[in-house]
């Protein structure tokens, strides 16, 4: 498809702006101007329009396409919160207003919002309090480092090594690196868990932290979690805990509970906000007590004749994690899901997201080699091993999916597993929709020895085949140009 | 798999041909081909110290980024310019045209931590096993 | 409303296929332990009485004011379209194009957007956008200090607050020291930028417009930071570059910015979107998703997540950044707004700004003891110098109506009598006159 610069026809006009209602002034002296102009696209608004509504459709999408990729959890977005979220009385207010002395009151709307969904956070993960701020879910995971750190030097020392397991996430070793830590990794042992030896082994009074995702990226739950979580608070490493697969617990497991001392939560994740392509998200963090007094500012308090401020005084506070009071507008709509779903539809989100995702498992595990075999959570990782015997690599047969009509599943990771597809079906999704994947999948199964061509030259019914993305890589074309 | 004769190997998979007090260094056939196609190497200037062992370029292709490792301590003299637009020729000419960096020899006797092409050949061999 | 479409019967189908008899089983390896202490939360709620109760609740923040406030983030109007655009559902409930073939549609827009951020700039290579103007600011700095090998920061103190704070607090673990420079009439101290610059030095940051509102030429500095082999920094705001001089044209290595201005809601904070762009040769310490074009196996273009090698799905702790999603949508309203806009369109809503600026500035000029500061061109934000504490002022302003600006004293120590006052296309002559009046009366009661 062409892209929009090269529709463009020089004189067209696509905008609508006031004339002027002063009085000329001088310009501004040349020394400031711009000499170049940026040269953006002239086109008309019909052009546009047709041209977005184009690039829409050629998306696979939730509300289009199954989306089981693993990791991300693409449920349903419910459409009143997005709504909600465009109110004038939401979308419009200055996120400077209650900032200004007295401002709080024109603002109350909002921060009742944020008010509310700390409690909500703090109840649905037993954590005694939340920052709304941080941005996304890397952006939580550095920001609970960051407190794991505060919290470390405020006791005498801020510690050296964060531990991780080898099936995390890639943004967990990132982001303690970032906060400059080092990195002590711990691998998976045969049974699919954390290898408790090898973790004794490094953990010692220069461990900050030990950070977990539960269940696992394998999603599995690791009964042993208390006891990894005792272990840790024995020499006085804190438990962070990735919320990427808080999905599978709601109401039958609070990762305050078990004993972890940071939380951080993808909103758009568990709580059914829409992904964006790729954003924007939130990554609200919790915290134990003993790390309330470390948490950015501002904080959104409560006076006692019941109006909400903002509160600046957090003594020890590690500073400023986003411009403001974090991503609003997502925050409400998962606040306004959260509303929706009450204490027992939270409850059977999780129930039947494992169940989905145990029925895709059952029904497949004939087809795929299963590295870990045993009832999973809210996602199941196959290996195309299997398949890999005769050339078919887990690549082909998401290609393969794609002509199918279905969002591939999350291929290549966890890191561990060879050929991994990670499939999450999400609790959003019926037992047709999930019978025709995997239909799909075991088509794909039987072709991989029958006839691998096939998945080799899928996908064929996409506007573009597979793309060169070693050519991509070596001669990089990151913009146009004339 | 290509493995020369009168040059050495480290366990990574580099190599070196010793000329006098200079080494010519890369990575081998086994490394390139286990990478896949390379897209870029981040190579190090000239005058920088290598240790052996120690890591002095990466290798990158479109979903790996590899450390590569000194096969002996020395000074960088000259780098392998053509590298930068030309990344493939590592995949294509690894002994040759894919060198990575000419380098002047700090101790002659590290060369002893190596392994000649036999035994090299032995190791990958028994790597794909 | 729970959004789960099983009826009982398809349940009890589904739990048959797996082998055990009630969905209590599938969570046994949670130890009963650690069932959870309490789970106190309200019972759900239907739709519409969800509709009602956030509408009562929107209604509870201030509504009509006529907005002044900016601070670096501006109340501009937003065409129709790019809310239309921007909320089909094929664009917001998609995720990140991992799989190309089947999202080429956000492929192809978030190559556009980098396009449309080159442009703006000048600058040679951007990504797929940041969380927000702060952020890319850290990771511009982080990539200072990467590429330079050096650890000393030099910040213009013109640079938004909020922003510096954000960049204490993200480095406070790591050994980079910082140095703020001051601003003196509205302008950068280049006498103390100069002072402290020297060879440790990995990058100074300033901002056009600076906080106080006011536009500077900073090629004379760009060049001073180059030849100590540092880098040059700028924090833009993207609907000034209409007019003001790109960054690549006064030498800058990096630019970032907050596009908000670019069509995104003011929505009390957030989402926002963070945009940052740099010379080619510091392509691979971007962090963040990239979008490139390149061939399928028919030789049809088509576009790619690329140079992924630098991220921390691969490189994990050694990745430029910890990065991994971005503000894709906020990016696509971005990219959707300037395209209505065109060439020419960014410029008369530029010129627009500065002219309102302009005028507002000359009608508050003319109140008694009002002092407009005229010692550095402005864009569309200006400081003004009241004879009273400006805090005072806004309180006693909007209990009429009319959210005048930003007391810098909440940001900057001893200007407690100065107001950031705003002024884009949105504010009418008529709302400005009505300000200045309004203002007389504050200062004379």
């Amino acid at each position: 498809m062409q892209l929009i610069f090269e529709k463009s026809s020089s004189g067209r006009q696509g905008y609508s702006l006031p004339k002027s209602d002063v009085p000329k002034a001088d310009s501004l002296p040349g020394k400031y101007c711009r000499v170049t102009q940026a040269n953006l696209p002239e086109v008309s608004e019909l052009d546009v329009v047709r041209h977005f509504s184009a690039l829409a459709r050629l998306n696979f999408s939730v509300d289009t396409n199954f989306y089981p990729l693993g990791s991300c959890t693409m449920k349903y977005n419910p459409k009143f919160t997005e709504k909600i979220a465009a109110l004038e009385g939401f979308s419009s207010p200055h996120p400077l207003v209650p900032q200004l002395s007295g401002g709080g009151i024109l603002a109350q709307g909002s921060l009742e919002v944020l008010y509310h969904m700390e409690r909500l956070l703090s109840e649905i993960t037993g954590m005694a309090a939340f920052t709304m701020q941080p941005l996304a879910g890397a952006h939580g995971e550095l920001t609970g480092v960051m407190l794991i750190s505060a919290y470390h030097k405020s006791n005498g020392s801020r510690r050296k090594h964060i531990i991780i397991p080898d099936s995390s996430h890639g943004t967990n070793p990132a982001s303690a690196a970032i906060a400059g830590y080092d990195v002590v990794v711990i691998p998976t042992d045969k049974s699919g868990s954390f290898d408790m030896e090898l973790y004794k082994k490094a953990l010692n009074n220069e461990t900050a932290a030990v950070m977990l995702t539960c269940p696992d990226t394998l999603g599995l739950f690791n009964p042993k979690i208390k006891e990894i979580a005792d272990l840790a608070h024995r020499v006085g490493a804190l438990m962070y805990y990735d919320g990427a697969n808080l999905n599978a617990i709601l109401g039958k497991c609070r990762p305050g509970d078990i004993g972890f001392d940071v939380v951080h939560l993808n909103l758009h994740k568990t709580f059914a906000t829409p992904h964006g392509g790729g954003g924007p998200g939130a990554g609200p963090v919790g915290v134990s007590g003993k790390l309330i007094d470390f948490l950015p500012i501002s904080r959104v308090a409560k006076k006692d004749d019941g109006t909400y401020f903002l509160d600046y005084q957090n003594r020890k506070t590690i500073g400023y994690i986003a411009p403001f009071y974090g991503n609003f507008a997502v925050i409400l709509k998962a606040y306004a899901y959260i509303l929706a779903l009450g204490r027992e539809g939270l409850i059977e989100a999780s129930e039947n997201a494992v169940l989905n995702a145990n029925y895709c498992l059952s029904r497949l595990r004939d087809y795929f080699d299963l590295p870990f075999d045993k009832i999973c959570m809210h996602e199941c990782v196959f290996s195309a091993s299997r398949q890999l015997q005769n050339g078919v690599h887990a690549l082909d047969i998401a290609k393969y999916l794609i002509d199918k009509g279905f969002h591939p599943p999350t291929i290549y990771f966890p890191l561990i597993v060879k050929e991994a597809m990670m499939i999450e079906p999400t609790e959003t999704e019926s037992k047709e929709t999930l019978d025709n994947f995997i239909e799909a999948m075991i088509e794909a199964s039987k072709l991989s020895e029958e006839n691998p061509q096939i998945l080799h030259s899928a996908p064929l019914t996409m506007p573009v085949k597979r793309l060169d993305e070693t050519r991509a890589a070596r001669e990089p074309n990151l913009r146009w140009k004339p | 798999m290509l493995v020369p004769d009168n040059i050495f190997f480290t366990k990574d998979h580099e190599w070196a041909k010793i000329e006098g007090d200079e080494a010519i260094i890369g990575i081998t056939d086994f490394a390139q081909s286990s990478l896949g196609d390379i897209t870029f190497i981040d190579l190090p200037k000239i005058g920088e110290a290598l240790k052996q062992s120690a890591v002095y370029a990466t290798v990158e292709s479109v979903k790996a980024a590899s450390d590569v490792y000194s096969p002996l301590s020395g000074k960088v003299l000259r780098v392998n310019n053509d590298l930068a637009l030309h990344p493939e020729l590592v995949n294509k000419s690894p002994y040759e045209s894919g060198w990575f960096v000419v380098m002047k020899i700090a101790d002659l006797a590290e060369k002893n931590n190596l392994m000649d092409a036999k035994k090299y050949k032995d190791y990958i061999e028994n790597l794909s096993k | 409303m729970n959004y789960i479409p099983h009826t009982q019967a398809e349940k009890q189908e589904m739990l048959k296929a797996i082998g055990v008899k009630s969905v209590d089983e599938l969570f046994k390896d949670i130890p009963a332990a650690l069932m959870p202490k309490s789970f106190d939360m309200p019972p759900g709620r239907s739709e519409f009485e969800l509709m009602e109760h956030f509408k009562k609740l929107s209604g509870k923040n201030a509504a009509g004011l006529i907005n002044f406030i900016g601070g670096g983030f501006y109340d501009h109007y937003i065409p129709a379209a790019v809310d239309s655009l921007a909320s089909r559902p094929e664009f917001y409930t998609a995720y990140t194009p991992y799989q190309p073939e089947c999202s080429q549609g956000w492929l192809q827009a978030i190559y556009e957007y980098q396009t449309i951020i080159c442009e703006l700039t000048g600058l040679d290579v951007s990504n797929a956008s940041l969380y927000d103007g702060g952020t890319a600011l850290y990771e511009a700095a982080m990539m200072a200090v990467r590429l330079t090998g050096r650890k000393k920061i030099i910040v213009d103190s013109g640079v938004s607050l909020i922003y510096r704070t954000m960049l204490y607090t993200y480095t406070s673990n790591l050994a980079i020291e910082f140095i703020e420079t001051p601003v003196v009439h509205g302008q950068s101290c280049r006498e103390d930028i100069y002072k402290n610059l020297d060879d440790n030095t990995a990058a100074v940051i300033v901002q056009n417009p600076n906080f106080f509102g006011a536009v500077d030429d900073f090629s004379d500095i760009t060049d001073r930071v180059h030849k100590k082999g540092a880098l040059a920094i700028a924090s833009v705001y993207p609907v000034s570059l209409g007019i003001l001089k790109s960054p690549a044209e006064m030498g800058f290595d990096i630019a970032t910015g907050e596009g908000q201005s670019l069509g995104i809601p003011l929505s009390f904070g957030g989402p926002y979107l963070g945009f940052i762009a740099v010379k080619k040769e510091h392509m691979r310490q971007l962090p963040g998703r990239i979008v490139g074009a390149t061939l399928d196996q028919d030789g049809k273009r088509g576009f790619v997540l690329t140079l992924q090698a630098r991220e921390q799905h691969i490189r994990r702790e050694r990745a430029t950044s910890n990065i991994c999603s971005n503000e894709a949508l906020c990016a696509l309203r971005a990219l959707i707004y300037s395209c209505l806009l065109g060439k020419r369109g960014l410029q008369v809503l530029a010129e627009l700004n500065y002219q309102k600026a302009e005028f507002a500035k000359s009608i508050l000029g003319q109140v008694p003891k009002v002092m407009v500061k005229k010692s550095s061109p402005t864009f569309n934000e200006f400081t003004l110098e009241l004879p009273k504490n400006a805090d005072e002022v806004v309180t006693a302003m909007i209990a009429k109506g009319v959210a005048c600006g930003f007391p810098l004293g909440r940001f900057y120590k001893g200007l407690d009598n100065y107001l950031l006052v705003a002024v884009t296309e949105k504010r009418t002559k008529e709302e400005i006159v009505k300000f200045a009046k309004i203002l007389e009366e504050c200062l004379c009661s």
